[in-house]
Protein backbone atom coordinates (compact mmCIF):
# COMPACT_ATOMS: atom_id res chain seq x y z
CA UNK A 1 0.00 0.00 0.00
CA UNK A 2 2.53 2.41 1.17
CA UNK A 3 5.00 1.28 -1.95
CA UNK A 4 1.57 2.20 -4.44
CA UNK A 5 1.51 5.32 -2.92
CA UNK A 6 5.24 6.21 -3.30
CA UNK A 7 4.23 4.88 -6.60
CA UNK A 8 1.47 7.48 -7.54
CA UNK A 9 3.36 10.14 -5.99
CA UNK A 10 6.34 10.31 -8.59
CA UNK A 11 3.70 9.56 -11.53
CA UNK A 12 1.96 12.31 -10.24
CA UNK A 13 4.93 14.75 -10.85
CA UNK A 14 5.72 12.70 -14.23
CA UNK A 15 2.55 13.23 -15.66
CA UNK A 16 2.46 17.50 -14.60
CA UNK A 17 5.62 17.58 -15.74
CA UNK A 18 5.10 15.79 -19.02
CA UNK A 19 2.10 17.86 -19.57
CA UNK A 20 3.53 21.74 -18.69
CA UNK A 21 6.75 20.67 -20.54
CA UNK A 22 5.88 18.83 -24.20
CA UNK A 23 2.35 18.23 -24.14
CA UNK A 24 1.35 21.88 -23.79
CA UNK A 25 3.27 22.93 -26.58
CA UNK A 26 1.88 19.43 -28.59
CA UNK A 27 -1.07 21.30 -30.60
CA UNK A 28 -2.09 19.24 -34.13
CA UNK A 29 -3.75 21.45 -36.84
CA UNK A 30 -4.05 24.10 -33.63
CA UNK A 31 -7.22 22.29 -32.38
CA UNK A 32 -6.03 18.72 -30.78
CA UNK A 33 -4.97 19.15 -27.93
CA UNK A 34 -3.47 15.94 -25.95
CA UNK A 35 -4.59 15.94 -22.16
CA UNK A 36 -2.63 13.40 -21.27
CA UNK A 37 -2.79 14.39 -17.39
CA UNK A 38 -6.16 12.49 -17.04
CA UNK A 39 -5.23 9.07 -17.21
CA UNK A 40 -3.36 9.74 -13.94
CA UNK A 41 -6.94 9.77 -12.65
CA UNK A 42 -8.16 6.77 -14.56
CA UNK A 43 -5.15 4.65 -14.31
CA UNK A 44 -5.91 4.97 -10.11
CA UNK A 45 -6.38 1.67 -7.94
CA UNK A 46 -10.13 0.38 -8.07
CA UNK A 47 -10.70 0.17 -4.37
CA UNK A 48 -10.08 3.88 -3.95
CA UNK A 49 -12.42 5.51 -2.50
CA UNK A 50 -14.77 8.33 -4.38
CA UNK A 51 -14.03 10.82 -1.95
CA UNK A 52 -9.69 10.51 -2.64
CA UNK A 53 -10.37 10.29 -6.05
CA UNK A 54 -11.82 13.61 -6.26
CA UNK A 55 -9.34 14.72 -3.82
CA UNK A 56 -6.33 13.51 -6.23
CA UNK A 57 -8.61 14.87 -9.32
CA UNK A 58 -8.14 18.07 -7.70
CA UNK A 59 -4.55 18.31 -6.81
CA UNK A 60 -3.94 17.24 -10.60
CA UNK A 61 -6.24 19.82 -12.07
CA UNK A 62 -5.14 22.45 -9.82
CA UNK A 63 -0.87 21.42 -10.69
CA UNK A 64 -2.05 21.92 -14.66
CA UNK A 65 -4.01 24.97 -14.21
CA UNK A 66 -1.23 26.46 -12.72
CA UNK A 67 0.86 25.78 -15.92
CA UNK A 68 -1.61 26.94 -17.72
CA UNK A 69 -3.26 30.25 -16.34
CA UNK A 70 -6.24 29.06 -16.34
CA UNK A 71 -7.26 29.22 -12.57
CA UNK A 72 -9.95 26.33 -11.57
CA UNK A 73 -10.54 25.33 -15.11
CA UNK A 74 -8.85 22.03 -15.26
CA UNK A 75 -9.60 21.64 -11.71
CA UNK A 76 -13.37 21.69 -12.26
CA UNK A 77 -13.18 19.18 -15.13
CA UNK A 78 -10.60 16.62 -13.62
CA UNK A 79 -13.07 17.17 -10.35
CA UNK A 80 -16.44 16.12 -12.48
CA UNK A 81 -14.81 13.47 -14.07
CA UNK A 82 -13.30 11.81 -11.21
CA UNK A 83 -16.23 11.92 -9.33
CA UNK A 84 -18.03 10.27 -12.60
CA UNK A 85 -15.29 7.49 -12.07
CA UNK A 86 -16.52 5.18 -9.90
CA UNK A 87 -19.82 5.31 -10.98
CA UNK A 88 -19.15 4.32 -13.73
CA UNK A 89 -16.77 1.87 -12.80
CA UNK A 90 -19.89 0.53 -10.99
CA UNK A 91 -22.18 0.23 -14.36
CA UNK A 92 -19.38 -1.51 -16.48
CA UNK A 93 -18.47 -4.14 -13.93
CA UNK A 94 -17.54 -6.66 -15.91
CA UNK A 95 -18.83 -10.57 -14.95
CA UNK A 96 -16.76 -11.75 -11.71
CA UNK A 97 -15.90 -8.02 -10.63
CA UNK A 98 -12.54 -6.04 -10.18
CA UNK A 99 -9.66 -7.78 -8.60
CA UNK A 100 -8.58 -5.56 -5.62
CA UNK A 101 -5.60 -4.30 -5.53
CA UNK A 102 -5.74 -3.60 -9.98
CA UNK A 103 -5.79 -0.66 -11.92
CA UNK A 104 -8.30 -0.11 -14.69
CA UNK A 105 -5.84 -0.93 -17.91
CA UNK A 106 -5.79 -2.37 -21.08
CA UNK A 107 -3.71 -5.40 -19.38
CA UNK A 108 -6.55 -6.20 -17.17
CA UNK A 109 -9.66 -6.16 -18.72
CA UNK A 110 -8.91 -5.49 -22.14
CA UNK A 111 -8.24 -3.43 -25.05
CA UNK A 112 -12.43 -3.05 -25.62
CA UNK A 113 -13.44 -2.70 -21.76
CA UNK A 114 -10.69 0.02 -21.41
CA UNK A 115 -12.64 2.15 -24.61
CA UNK A 116 -16.10 1.74 -23.37
CA UNK A 117 -14.25 2.73 -19.75
CA UNK A 118 -12.03 5.42 -21.02
CA UNK A 119 -14.02 7.30 -23.57
CA UNK A 120 -16.61 8.71 -21.85
CA UNK A 121 -15.03 9.92 -19.40
CA UNK A 122 -12.16 11.55 -21.48
CA UNK A 123 -14.89 13.15 -23.11
CA UNK A 124 -17.01 14.58 -20.28
CA UNK A 125 -13.43 16.06 -19.39
CA UNK A 126 -12.80 17.87 -22.32
CA UNK A 127 -16.55 18.89 -23.20
CA UNK A 128 -16.33 20.46 -19.66
CA UNK A 129 -13.03 22.05 -20.40
CA UNK A 130 -13.86 23.49 -23.42
CA UNK A 131 -16.87 24.93 -23.43
CA UNK A 132 -15.77 25.97 -19.81
CA UNK A 133 -13.10 28.18 -21.33
CA UNK A 134 -15.31 29.58 -24.58
CA UNK A 135 -17.59 30.62 -22.09
CA UNK A 136 -20.32 30.74 -24.24
CA UNK A 137 -22.10 28.63 -27.23
CA UNK A 138 -21.06 31.28 -29.84
CA UNK A 139 -18.52 28.64 -32.06
CA UNK A 140 -20.37 25.42 -31.07
CA UNK A 141 -19.24 23.50 -33.86
CA UNK A 142 -15.53 24.95 -33.49
CA UNK A 143 -15.48 23.91 -30.02
CA UNK A 144 -17.00 20.55 -30.97
CA UNK A 145 -14.36 19.97 -33.75
CA UNK A 146 -11.50 20.82 -30.78
CA UNK A 147 -13.32 18.82 -28.56
CA UNK A 148 -13.25 15.72 -30.93
CA UNK A 149 -9.80 16.00 -32.21
CA UNK A 150 -8.40 16.23 -28.56
CA UNK A 151 -10.21 12.82 -27.68
CA UNK A 152 -8.69 11.12 -30.00
CA UNK A 153 -5.52 12.61 -29.62
CA UNK A 154 -5.64 12.29 -25.70
CA UNK A 155 -6.86 8.40 -26.08
CA UNK A 156 -4.46 7.57 -28.60
CA UNK A 157 -1.74 8.99 -26.59
CA UNK A 158 -3.09 6.65 -23.25
CA UNK A 159 -3.34 3.76 -25.46
CA UNK A 160 -0.48 3.82 -26.67
CA UNK A 161 1.88 4.21 -23.53
CA UNK A 162 0.15 1.42 -21.90
CA UNK A 163 1.24 -0.48 -24.62
CA UNK A 164 4.80 0.95 -24.83
CA UNK A 165 5.21 1.12 -21.02
CA UNK A 166 4.82 -2.70 -19.54
CA UNK A 167 2.13 -3.45 -17.12
CA UNK A 168 2.65 -5.87 -14.19
CA UNK A 169 -0.61 -7.80 -13.64
CA UNK A 170 -0.36 -8.28 -9.94
CA UNK A 171 -2.28 -11.00 -8.92
CA UNK B 1 -27.56 16.99 14.56
CA UNK B 2 -26.30 13.69 15.20
CA UNK B 3 -28.56 12.48 12.54
CA UNK B 4 -27.27 15.28 10.17
CA UNK B 5 -24.12 14.27 10.65
CA UNK B 6 -25.01 11.16 9.86
CA UNK B 7 -26.53 12.05 6.96
CA UNK B 8 -23.23 14.32 5.55
CA UNK B 9 -20.97 11.26 6.39
CA UNK B 10 -23.15 8.99 4.27
CA UNK B 11 -23.19 11.26 1.59
CA UNK B 12 -19.27 12.51 2.21
CA UNK B 13 -18.02 11.97 -1.77
CA UNK B 14 -20.91 13.92 -3.36
CA UNK B 15 -20.64 16.75 -0.50
CA UNK B 16 -16.85 16.96 -1.40
CA UNK B 17 -17.52 16.74 -4.92
CA UNK B 18 -19.66 19.92 -4.17
CA UNK B 19 -17.24 22.00 -2.00
CA UNK B 20 -14.38 21.29 -4.68
CA UNK B 21 -16.38 21.78 -7.65
CA UNK B 22 -18.10 24.89 -6.09
CA UNK B 23 -14.12 26.65 -5.08
CA UNK B 24 -13.45 25.86 -8.76
CA UNK B 25 -16.24 27.70 -10.43
CA UNK B 26 -15.38 30.91 -7.22
CA UNK B 27 -11.37 30.33 -9.01
CA UNK B 28 -12.59 30.36 -12.44
CA UNK B 29 -14.67 33.58 -12.28
CA UNK B 30 -12.33 35.07 -9.81
CA UNK B 31 -9.01 34.81 -12.82
CA UNK B 32 -11.68 36.35 -15.14
CA UNK B 33 -11.50 39.81 -13.53
CA UNK B 34 -8.76 42.00 -14.80
CA UNK B 35 -6.55 42.71 -12.07
CA UNK B 36 -6.60 40.24 -9.84
CA UNK B 37 -3.10 39.53 -7.89
CA UNK B 38 -3.40 35.45 -7.80
CA UNK B 39 -0.60 33.52 -6.40
CA UNK B 40 -1.54 30.20 -7.92
CA UNK B 41 -0.55 31.12 -11.62
CA UNK B 42 2.31 31.27 -14.15
CA UNK B 43 3.55 33.62 -12.98
CA UNK B 44 4.79 31.63 -9.83
CA UNK B 45 8.26 31.17 -9.19
CA UNK B 46 8.41 27.19 -9.99
CA UNK B 47 6.13 27.18 -12.71
CA UNK B 48 7.44 29.90 -14.45
CA UNK B 49 11.65 28.42 -14.39
CA UNK B 50 9.81 24.78 -15.68
CA UNK B 51 8.05 26.60 -18.42
CA UNK B 52 11.06 29.06 -19.08
CA UNK B 53 12.79 25.48 -19.40
CA UNK B 54 10.55 24.25 -22.36
CA UNK B 55 10.51 27.94 -24.03
CA UNK B 56 14.68 27.91 -23.65
CA UNK B 57 14.55 24.55 -26.20
CA UNK B 58 12.18 26.30 -28.27
CA UNK B 59 13.50 29.71 -28.27
CA UNK B 60 16.91 27.47 -29.30
CA UNK B 61 15.63 27.17 -32.63
CA UNK B 62 14.49 30.25 -33.69
CA UNK B 63 17.38 32.35 -32.24
CA UNK B 64 18.29 33.01 -36.08
CA UNK B 65 14.92 34.87 -36.38
CA UNK B 66 14.61 36.31 -33.42
CA UNK B 67 18.61 37.89 -34.53
CA UNK B 68 17.24 38.98 -37.90
CA UNK B 69 14.12 40.86 -36.27
CA UNK B 70 16.25 43.02 -33.53
CA UNK B 71 18.44 43.46 -36.47
CA UNK B 72 15.56 44.78 -38.01
CA UNK B 73 14.12 46.78 -35.69
CA UNK B 74 17.71 48.43 -34.68
CA UNK B 75 17.62 50.11 -38.59
CA UNK B 76 14.43 51.39 -37.93
CA UNK B 77 15.26 53.24 -35.10
CA UNK B 78 18.52 54.08 -36.40
CA UNK B 79 16.42 55.73 -39.53
CA UNK B 80 13.86 57.42 -37.41
CA UNK B 81 16.18 58.71 -34.93
CA UNK B 82 18.34 60.48 -37.89
CA UNK B 83 15.56 61.93 -39.61
CA UNK B 84 14.66 63.42 -36.52
CA UNK B 85 17.50 64.77 -35.83
CA UNK B 86 17.78 66.25 -39.35
CA UNK B 87 14.09 67.60 -38.76
CA UNK B 88 15.36 69.75 -35.09
CA UNK B 89 18.20 70.76 -37.61
CA UNK B 90 17.12 71.80 -40.21
CA UNK B 91 13.98 73.23 -39.34
CA UNK B 92 15.12 74.79 -35.83
CA UNK B 93 12.19 72.53 -34.21
CA UNK B 94 12.66 72.97 -30.48
CA UNK B 95 12.98 69.91 -28.51
CA UNK B 96 9.71 69.23 -25.89
CA UNK B 97 10.28 71.44 -23.21
CA UNK B 98 8.54 69.30 -20.43
CA UNK B 99 10.44 66.37 -19.22
CA UNK B 100 7.34 64.87 -18.20
CA UNK B 101 5.58 65.23 -21.51
CA UNK B 102 8.66 63.81 -23.17
CA UNK B 103 8.94 60.68 -21.13
CA UNK B 104 5.76 59.78 -20.31
CA UNK B 105 6.39 56.36 -21.83
CA UNK B 106 8.95 54.11 -20.87
CA UNK B 107 10.24 50.58 -22.06
CA UNK B 108 11.12 47.41 -20.54
CA UNK B 109 12.09 44.47 -22.30
CA UNK B 110 11.03 40.89 -21.15
CA UNK B 111 11.35 37.52 -22.68
CA UNK B 112 8.32 35.35 -23.07
CA UNK B 113 8.53 32.23 -20.70
CA UNK B 114 5.65 30.31 -21.70
CA UNK B 115 3.03 31.49 -24.60
CA UNK B 116 -0.20 29.74 -26.45
CA UNK B 117 -2.45 30.49 -28.88
CA UNK B 118 -4.90 28.00 -29.98
CA UNK B 119 -7.27 28.19 -26.12
CA UNK B 120 -10.23 30.96 -26.33
CA UNK B 121 -8.48 33.12 -23.56
CA UNK B 122 -4.74 33.37 -23.76
CA UNK B 123 -2.48 34.24 -21.67
CA UNK B 124 1.64 35.29 -22.25
CA UNK B 125 4.31 34.87 -19.42
CA UNK B 126 6.97 36.86 -19.45
CA UNK B 127 10.54 37.04 -17.00
CA UNK B 128 9.62 40.62 -15.27
CA UNK B 129 8.00 41.12 -12.73
CA UNK B 130 6.92 43.51 -9.36
CA UNK B 131 10.87 44.00 -8.85
CA UNK B 132 11.42 45.07 -12.23
CA UNK B 133 8.82 48.23 -12.08
CA UNK B 134 5.84 45.98 -13.68
CA UNK B 135 2.41 46.65 -12.52
CA UNK B 136 -1.01 45.28 -13.91
CA UNK B 137 -2.44 47.75 -16.60
CA UNK B 138 0.85 47.71 -18.45
CA UNK B 139 0.57 47.36 -22.17
CA UNK B 140 2.85 44.77 -23.66
CA UNK B 141 4.05 45.77 -27.79
CA UNK B 142 6.88 43.73 -29.56
CA UNK B 143 8.76 44.99 -32.84
CA UNK B 144 6.06 43.74 -34.36
CA UNK B 145 2.99 45.67 -33.34
CA UNK B 146 0.39 45.53 -29.89
CA UNK B 147 0.75 41.86 -27.70
CA UNK B 148 -1.26 42.40 -25.09
CA UNK B 149 -1.71 43.54 -21.25
CA UNK B 150 -0.34 42.98 -17.93
CA UNK B 151 -2.79 40.97 -16.12
CA UNK B 152 -1.03 39.68 -12.66
CA UNK B 153 2.22 40.35 -11.10
CA UNK B 154 4.53 38.26 -9.27
CA UNK B 155 8.54 39.41 -7.52
CA UNK B 156 10.03 37.82 -11.11
CA UNK B 157 7.24 36.95 -13.52
CA UNK B 158 4.16 38.63 -14.66
CA UNK B 159 1.32 36.88 -16.56
CA UNK B 160 -0.01 39.23 -19.60
CA UNK B 161 -3.57 38.86 -21.42
CA UNK B 162 -2.91 38.50 -25.03
CA UNK B 163 -4.69 39.72 -27.78
CA UNK B 164 -5.73 36.50 -28.53
CA UNK B 165 -8.13 36.37 -25.97
CA UNK B 166 -11.55 36.80 -26.47
CA UNK B 167 -12.70 39.18 -23.56
CA UNK B 168 -9.60 41.68 -24.45
CA UNK B 169 -10.81 44.77 -25.81
CA UNK B 170 -8.53 47.42 -27.66
CA UNK B 171 -9.10 51.21 -28.95
CA UNK B 172 -8.16 51.00 -32.03
CA UNK B 173 -8.18 53.78 -35.29
CA UNK B 174 -7.87 53.16 -39.28
CA UNK B 175 -5.08 54.99 -39.61
CA UNK B 176 -5.51 56.42 -42.89
CA UNK B 177 -9.15 57.62 -42.44
CA UNK B 178 -9.20 58.46 -38.64
CA UNK B 179 -12.55 55.94 -37.86
CA UNK B 180 -12.23 54.50 -34.14
CA UNK B 181 -13.30 50.98 -33.62
CA UNK B 182 -11.99 48.25 -30.71
CA UNK B 183 -10.53 45.35 -32.06
CA UNK B 184 -11.62 41.96 -30.64
CA UNK B 185 -10.76 38.48 -31.07
CA UNK B 186 -13.19 35.89 -31.90
CA UNK B 187 -11.05 32.61 -30.98
CA UNK B 188 -11.23 31.43 -34.40
CA UNK B 189 -7.60 31.83 -36.40
CA UNK B 190 -4.50 33.13 -34.27
CA UNK B 191 -3.82 35.60 -37.17
CA UNK B 192 -6.81 37.56 -37.50
CA UNK B 193 -8.84 39.59 -35.30
CA UNK B 194 -12.08 41.56 -35.81
CA UNK B 195 -11.99 45.06 -35.68
CA UNK B 196 -15.91 45.99 -34.35
CA UNK B 197 -17.78 49.29 -34.09
CA UNK B 198 -17.08 51.11 -37.47
CA UNK B 199 -19.76 52.80 -37.93
CA UNK B 200 -21.90 52.55 -41.44
CA UNK B 201 -20.74 55.85 -43.21
CA UNK B 202 -16.91 54.91 -42.84
CA UNK B 203 -15.40 53.96 -46.27
CA UNK B 204 -12.36 51.49 -44.87
CA UNK B 205 -10.99 49.87 -47.48
CA UNK B 206 -8.76 46.29 -47.67
CA UNK B 207 -5.04 47.01 -46.96
CA UNK B 208 -5.71 50.20 -44.64
CA UNK B 209 -3.49 49.64 -41.56
CA UNK B 210 -4.97 49.72 -37.80
CA UNK B 211 -3.03 51.42 -35.19
CA UNK B 212 -3.97 51.66 -31.45
CA UNK B 213 -5.97 55.14 -30.73
CA UNK B 214 -4.36 56.03 -27.29
CA UNK B 215 -8.02 56.47 -26.00
CA UNK B 216 -7.16 54.34 -23.05
CA UNK B 217 -4.00 55.35 -21.82
CA UNK B 218 -2.75 51.85 -21.89
CA UNK B 219 -1.15 51.39 -24.86
CA UNK B 220 0.60 54.41 -26.72
CA UNK B 221 -0.97 56.28 -29.82
CA UNK B 222 0.04 54.84 -32.94
CA UNK B 223 1.31 51.66 -31.81
CA UNK B 224 0.60 48.60 -34.91
CA UNK B 225 -2.09 46.20 -35.08
CA UNK B 226 -2.52 44.79 -38.50
CA UNK B 227 -3.39 45.45 -42.07
CA UNK B 228 -7.41 45.44 -42.69
CA UNK B 229 -7.88 41.89 -44.84
CA UNK B 230 -11.31 42.45 -45.45
CA UNK B 231 -14.49 44.51 -44.89
CA UNK B 232 -17.65 43.78 -45.73
CA UNK B 233 -21.42 45.56 -44.77
CA UNK B 234 -24.43 43.66 -43.94
CA UNK B 235 -27.52 44.82 -45.01
CA UNK B 236 -29.08 45.20 -41.48
CA UNK B 237 -25.90 45.59 -39.55
CA UNK B 238 -25.39 49.26 -37.92
CA UNK B 239 -21.19 48.24 -38.38
CA UNK B 240 -19.13 46.89 -40.38
CA UNK B 241 -17.78 43.33 -40.28
CA UNK B 242 -13.85 44.15 -40.89
CA UNK B 243 -11.10 41.40 -40.05
CA UNK B 244 -7.93 42.60 -39.46
CA UNK B 245 -4.64 40.61 -40.34
CA UNK B 246 -2.39 40.71 -37.14
CA UNK B 247 0.73 42.38 -37.64
CA UNK B 248 2.60 40.41 -34.77
CA UNK B 249 2.46 36.13 -35.23
CA UNK B 250 1.87 35.14 -32.00
CA UNK B 251 2.94 31.92 -32.52
CA UNK B 252 6.51 32.97 -32.98
CA UNK B 253 6.21 35.76 -30.37
CA UNK B 254 9.71 35.35 -27.95
CA UNK B 255 10.63 39.13 -27.03
CA UNK B 256 8.42 42.04 -25.70
CA UNK B 257 8.79 45.10 -24.83
CA UNK B 258 6.41 46.25 -21.57
CA UNK B 259 5.54 50.01 -21.51
CA UNK B 260 4.83 52.09 -18.80
CA UNK B 261 2.55 55.13 -18.68
CA UNK B 262 3.77 57.47 -16.36
CA UNK B 263 0.84 60.05 -16.54
CA UNK B 264 -1.64 57.20 -16.80
CA UNK B 265 -2.71 58.22 -12.85
CA UNK B 266 -2.61 61.94 -13.71
CA UNK B 267 -4.86 61.02 -16.39
CA UNK B 268 -7.26 58.35 -14.49
CA UNK B 269 -7.88 60.77 -11.71
CA UNK B 270 -8.77 63.24 -13.96
CA UNK B 271 -11.18 61.72 -16.18
CA UNK B 272 -12.74 59.73 -12.86
CA UNK B 273 -13.23 63.56 -11.40
CA UNK B 274 -15.05 64.50 -14.55
CA UNK B 275 -17.12 61.10 -15.02
CA UNK B 276 -18.27 61.60 -11.15
CA UNK B 277 -19.15 65.37 -11.89
CA UNK B 278 -21.40 64.05 -14.80
CA UNK B 279 -23.43 61.97 -12.49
Amino acid sequence: MIRSGIVHIVLFFMYVLVQAMLLKNLVLFDSAFCFLYVAFVLLLPFELSTTVTILIGFFVGFSIDIFYSSMGLHAFATVLMSYLRNYWLSVITPQGGYDTGNSPTIATNGVQWFLVYAIPLVFIHHFVLFFLEASSFDMFWYTMLKIMGSVLFTMTVIIFLQFLVPQRRKI
Amino acid sequence: MERLLKFVYEYRAFFTFLFLELTCAWLIVENNQFQSSAYFNSSNRTAASVLGFSQGVREYFSLSTINKDLARENAILRTALEQRNQRIFAEQIPEIKDPLIGNRFEYLGAKVVSNSTQFYKNYITVDKGKLDGIEPGMAAISISGAVGKVKTVSDHFSVLISLLHTDEMVSCVVKQKDYFGTAQWDGADARFTNLRYIPRHANPSVGDTVVTSGYNAIFPKGVLVGVIRSASLNEESPFWDIQVALAQDFSKLSFVELVKSNLKHERDSLESITISEIR
